[in-house]
């Protein structure tokens, strides 16, 4: 309270001695040797220039609309005890530090870079490492993430933070960034109105990129690489994708999406590879899936309960354990138009659509959707056989799966970014 | 040198061998005779140890042999039927028992004897069934052994080869070798055997020499004589004995 | 004595193998692997597809063949087992050195065939090295493991129709029946708990445990792990790697105990 006070009155002190913007200088043998003191000192508008160097100030607070650069990459290190780097007003930014060493706390979420009930501010080319939360908006409006790297160290989920934690939030613009080995790349909660792209999400424990109850976001151009899940959008309603690359995310309960309790979403243009599962679906209501490749995933598809009018078309699916499963009912939800690698169909009359229906649902898919366990007879001689004679006489497989209008080539897509 | 007690044995309900005694002691050539299926080859099959008998007990040289197979390395056999692993050529063989029995063996002479040479590096496939014959005696006779068992030896062999043939079998004898022989050719056991054993379902009905067996049913022909044995035990034998000749 | 009635199974060993060696069929079963394997690296670059389908024909021809094989060459060499059996050499010696022969020969065609594409390949210093490794390990295993088994019955079946019949019936209960009844009774029990018994099912098909040590290798084994935590904790660690070879050497050594056990006891 009383540190507040005093800086607001050299506030008004400064205020009053100059009106127009000044630089001041953070160096060992600058006027401040503190970014602290240099805050205290600034007036709002101000930029504060940090020139290359270690700065263990503990918990700084930017609590006036200040323009903060470093220059060189200066260090704000937090000793792994203190929270580093609080904006609590608006219109600040953020850019060209190195910050690290936030101490992992159970009670309290640390963060490199926190942003506070602010709006309209810049958090952009900082290097955060080892931060345990990374950079954490929580309330607070219309900013701009852009170009971090942020490098964590999580090892398990209990003890670990989320990369780019956004929390109450609206109109966020998250772009260009890398983040790894934290908990979560980045995560959305009661987020709206927000955009995720050209980022970079890798090697995170649990998801690349993380939806909770918001809406009307979107993301595109993404990488989501190697992380437990690459995406899980839960509990949202409009929330668009396109052009993302979902990639390896292999492993035990590992997906390339996942979606559960959503509505309303538009999936266009990604490309998932190598996916335990590509697309997970729980509870997901009007959607539409079109322009995708699966290529290469132990399941393209995996439809759990309660998903109603999801529309599938227009899609490469290729080289897939399993195409797709459907566990209970298909509802009404379509698999119309698409190109599977699996169709053995003819086409008398050229059109490019195959002229018997697709089944993309195999009889052993089936089978391992009711026993788990089966999964143990996968690419077994007699799983094959089964296979083989279902799909000359269908007779077991039992929901009414089909795409009625199997693309006799694959389909070609404007953006196909090949193998890196 | 070998004694036989009280043999028997049963293959299921079929009693081949129903209590033989036998022995043979120094050198002797033995023919053992009987139709088919009276129990010659168990017999010697016994004696290989290839069939364990079910009571009774053979010993060789004292030592019974029973689940031993040191033994049979005092013992050449020769077997009935002529054929080898296809792919290896007759040298191939020669050496594959040699190299078995760890013995020094003169393969040359019966070699030349059977004039085998040009065949030597040929494989075991390509050759006729006399000349694998022939291949068989050589592999049989090149070791030194007391014992020598015969089986059907005379079969496929061309008139030089038999004479060749009596000429070794002679040969051994004056070594000292105790040999026995199973065969349907009644000349050739008249020509080398000094003994006979008539074996019928599996019993020993005669056991002597050549001239005793002749001399006993008044017969100059050991055909003929051999017939009286199996008229003599069993009105049905003549049919079944008609197949050995 | 130890020393020398080692060397002598060692000399059946060698002569059966030279004797197979030079036999047509054993070309010909190696130059199908090198012409399949060939063509597989030449018409897909994913080395990890070429694994599995090359998997999924070694998987059933390598057992159909080393059953047939073997009790083939057990049935024609009954003459020559004869003389063998009349030469001072133990009983053990023989059939063990004749099998040791013919499932060393198949298992050097298996390696030759699938090898040399590999090599030209340059599967040497790739990733897939140890993917390549398993597939020839595998082969071996089930190369031994069926001609054992075909052995085994051979000496227990003077009929040739018998033996042959029961050969290929055991080769398709292992292949293909078994998984049948494995996923019937998957199917069927479903409610209860099922992780050890399948776990323990596929221990008892030496084709099934080859199958998926191989899958373990490749990246679709997670989608094993998804079932639950037995499988993950045994399928993914090395503990049931060591497990599943150490029953696969079990596969092996059960069937020569039996092959001894009846050559020792039977009459010919």
């Amino acid at each position: 309270m009383y540190k507040l006070l005093l800086s607001i009155i050299i506030c008004l002190v400064l205020m009053h001695s100059k009106s127009q913007a000044a630089t001041l200088e953070v160096c060992s043998t600058c006027r401040w040797t503190t970014v602290t003191a240099a805050i205290q000192a600034a007036k709002a508008g101000d930029r504060i220039l940090v020139k290359k160097g270690l700065y263990q100030e503990g918990q700084i607070t930017v609590d006036k609309p200040l323009h903060l650069i470093g220059e060189g990459f200066p260090i704000l290190d937090g000793k792994n005890e203190t929270e580093i780097l609080t904006v609590m007003a608006d219109g600040v930014i953020v850019e060209g530090f190195q910050v690290q060493n936030v101490g992992t706390d159970y009670l309290e979420d640390r963060a490199g870079i926190r942003v506070r009930k602010s709006r309209d501010f810049v958090i952009r080319n900082n290097k955060l490492y080892n931060t345990f939360f990374g950079i954490y908006l929580e309330h607070s409006k219309y900013g701009v993430v852009e170009g971090n790297e942020l490098v964590g160290k999580a090892v398990d989920e209990m003890s670990s933070g989320n990369a780019i934690h956004v929390w109450y939030s609206k109109g966020i613009l998250v772009t260009g960034n890398q983040v790894r080995n934290h908990r979560d790349g980045i995560y959305f909660e009661f987020v709206d109105s927000s955009k995720v792209r050209d980022n970079l999400s890798e090697d995170n424990l649990r998801y690349g990129l993380h939806f909770m109850f918001s809406n009307d976001d979107d993301y595109s151009d993404n990488i989501f690489r190697r992380n437990g899940a690459g995406v899980a959008v839960m509990f949202s309603k409009r929330v668009n994708m396109w052009d993302n690359r979902f990639e390896h995310n292999w492993g035990v309960s590992s997906y390339g999406l996942l979606l559960k309790e959503i509505y309303d979403a538009e999936i266009w243009n990604n490309i998932f590879k190598e996916n335990s599962i590509a697309i997970f679906l729980e509870g997901a209501t009007r959607i539409n899936y079109h322009h995708n490749d699966f290529i290469q995933n132990g399941w393209a598809i995996k439809m759990s309960g309660g998903c109603l009018t999801n529309k599938v078309y227009d899609n490469n699916f290729i080289g897939n354990t399993f195409d797709l499963s459907v566990s209970s009912h298909v509802n009404d939800n379509t698999f119309d138009h698409n190109y599977w690698s699996e169709y053995t169909g003819y086409d008398l009359d050229r059109d490019g659509i195959g002229d018997i229906p697709f089944r993309p649902m195999k009889l052993f898919g089936y089978v391992v959707n009711q026993t788990p366990e089966a999964i143990i007879l996968l690419r077994s001689t007699f799983v094959d056989l089964i296979n083989f004679s279902e799909k000359v006489s269908p007779i077991f497989t039992p929901t009414n799966v089909f795409d009625n209008e199997p693309l006799m080539k694959r389909l070609v897509f404007e953006k196909i970014i090949l193998n890196d | 040198m070998i004694s036989i007690n009280n043999l028997h044995k049963a293959f299921g309900k079929n009693k081949v061998l129903q209590g033989i005694d036998l022995s043979f002691e120094g050198a002797g050539i033995t023919a053992i005779l009987g139709p088919n299926g009276s129990g010659k080859t168990t017999l010697i099959k016994c004696i290989l140890g290839m069939v364990y008998p079910d009571k009774g007990d053979i010993q060789l040289g004292g030592q019974s042999i029973r689940h031993e197979w040191a033994y049979r390395d005092q013992l050449d056999y020769l077997p009935q039927i002529a054929r080898f692993p296809e792919n290896l050529t007759v040298l191939e063989l020669f050496s594959l028992v040699k190299d078995l029995r760890k013995r020094t063996a003169s393969g040359e002479e019966l070699v030349e004897l059977f004039g085998l040479k040009p065949f030597l590096n040929k494989r075991l496939s390509n050759l006729s069934g006399g000349t694998r014959q022939k291949v068989n005696i050589v592999q049989a006779m090149m070791f030194d052994s007391p014992l020598v068992i015969m089986d059907e030896p005379t079969a496929g062999l061309d008139p030089v080869a038999m004479i060749r043939l009596k000429e070794i079998i002679r040969r051994e004898k004056e070594r000292g070798k105790t040999i026995l022989i199973t065969t349907h050719l009644m000349n050739f056991v008249e020509e080398v055997a000094d003994d006979v054993v008539f074996i019928l379902e599996g019993k020993i009905h005669f056991k002597g020499s050549l001239s005793a067996l002749k001399a006993q049913y008044g017969e100059a022909q050991l055909e003929q004589a051999i017939a009286h044995i199996l008229e003599g035990k069993d009105p049905k034998i003549p049919n079944r004995f008609s197949s050995i000749c | 004595m130890s020393y020398q009635t080692e060397t002598i199974m060692n000399k059946i060993l060698k002569y059966s193998f030279f004797d197979l060696v030079r036999s047509r069929w054993i070309y010909i079963y190696c130059a199908f692997y090198l012409l399949f394997t060939f063509s597989l690296l030449w018409l897909s670059s994913d080395l990890s597809k070429v694994v599995i389908s090359l998997m999924n024909v070694m998987l059933v021809l390598v057992p159909l063949i080393a059953s047939m094989f073997s009790i083939m060459y057990f049935y024609n060499s009954r003459e020559f087992t004869e003389l063998l059996l009349a030469q001072p050499l133990k009983r053990s010696h023989i059939f063990i050195g004749q099998y040791l022969g013919v499932a060393g020969s198949l298992s050097l065609s298996l390696i030759i065939g699938i090898s040399i594409p590999f090599l030209l390949y340059g599967i040497i210093g790739s990733a897939e090295i140890w993917n390549y490794f398993t597939l020839v390990i595998i082969g071996i295993f089930l190369s031994f493991i069926f001609s054992a088994i075909a052995f085994f019955i051979a000496l227990r079946h003077e009929n040739r129709i018998k033996g042959f019949g029961l050969t290929i019936l055991v080769w398709l209960f292992f292949a293909v029946i078994y998984d049948g009844f494995f996923l019937l009774g998957l199917v069927f029990f479903n409610e209860y708990p099922l992780e050890n018994f399948t776990l323990a099912a596929s221990f008892f098909n030496p084709i099934d445990l080859s199958r998926i040590l191989i899958l373990l290798k490749l990246d679709i084994s997670a989608l094993m792990g998804f079932t639950g935590a037995v499988f993950r904790k045994l399928l993914g660690s090395g503990l049931g790697m060591s497990l599943a070879y150490l029953s696969l050497a079990l596969w092996v050594i059960i069937p020569i105990w039996g092959i001894r056990r009846v050559a020792l006891r039977k009459d010919f």
